[in-house]
């Protein structure tokens, strides 16, 4: 098996579930809605907020970064000294709701290396690419 | 949830030091004065780096006379490829109880 750095640093989950984007939204927005199968949250759909996911086993820093009702919420995800940007898409089909989350990942300090650093996470990438393949 | 990698991630979090261990899986084993020459800060905080490095078990260091050559040590990145599994167990449960509650839900 080969994994390539982005597909290690990327998770996706998505499906298909027989609900429009509007309830599905609700479910994704809605403090006591997300708690009742994510978790404990303060969360606000507005951009900028920042709000914190509790857990039994410690929690999770969050800004909310993207806001587009109905279609794609993000909020950047921090915790155990990982940042990372979890992307909610919602397309409606003809059954429901295409669903689709993908957490990209480790991204500490992405504005930061982009801006500052001789050398960005693109080639940290390529380089990761390299030693996970010698690590089959 | 991920519990134990927080030490690597923090370690890769700074640019600097990405930079070095990044070298060292490029170009092999270096001398910190090589990999000072390069990396755009003074001996001393290469040194600092490479010590956080080898903390973390990212970096192994062999003295040679007065010279201490470092390597990079690739296995110590498996928690990535931890990380990735861990996380999409995480969301595919969470799945599941996002679709219970959706047909609990009212319209």
């Amino acid at each position: 098996m080969t994994m390539t750095a982005a597909e290690t640093l990327t998770v996706v989950v998505e499906r298909e579930v027989p609900f429009p984007p509007e309830k599905i939204w609700r479910a994704l927005t809605q403090p006591h809605l997300l708690e009742a199968w994510l978790m404990k949250n303060d969360f606000q759909p507005v951009l900028g907020h920042d709000f914190k996911f509790r857990g039994d086993w410690g929690s999770v820093d969050c800004q909310v970064m993207t806001v587009e009702p109905h279609t794609t919420l993000a909020y950047s995800w921090g915790a155990m000294g990982l940042g990372s940007v979890v992307t909610w898409t919602l397309t409606p089909t003809s059954l429901g709701t295409h669903l689709r989350m993908e957490q990209a990942g480790f991204r500490p300090d992405q504005q930061q290396a982009y801006q500052g650093a001789k050398y960005g996470w693109p080639r940290f990438f390529t380089a990761l690419e390299g030693v996970l393949e010698g690590l089959e | 949830m991920p519990t134990s990698n927080d030490v690597l991630f923090a370690t890769l979090a700074d640019p600097t030091r990405r930079a070095i261990f990044e070298r060292l899986c490029r170009q092999g084993e270096q001398t910190v004065g090589a990999l000072t020459a390069q990396a755009g800060v003074s001996q001393p905080a290469v040194s600092k780096h490479l010590g956080v490095l080898r903390r973390a078990g990212l970096v192994r260091d062999r003295h040679q006379g007065r010279e201490t050559h470092y390597s990079a040590q690739l296995a110590a990145l498996a928690p990535l490829v931890d990380w990735a599994s861990q996380m999409t167990g995480f969301w595919q449960s969470r799945f599941d109880d996002l679709e219970d509650l959706l047909k609990r839900m009212d319209q």
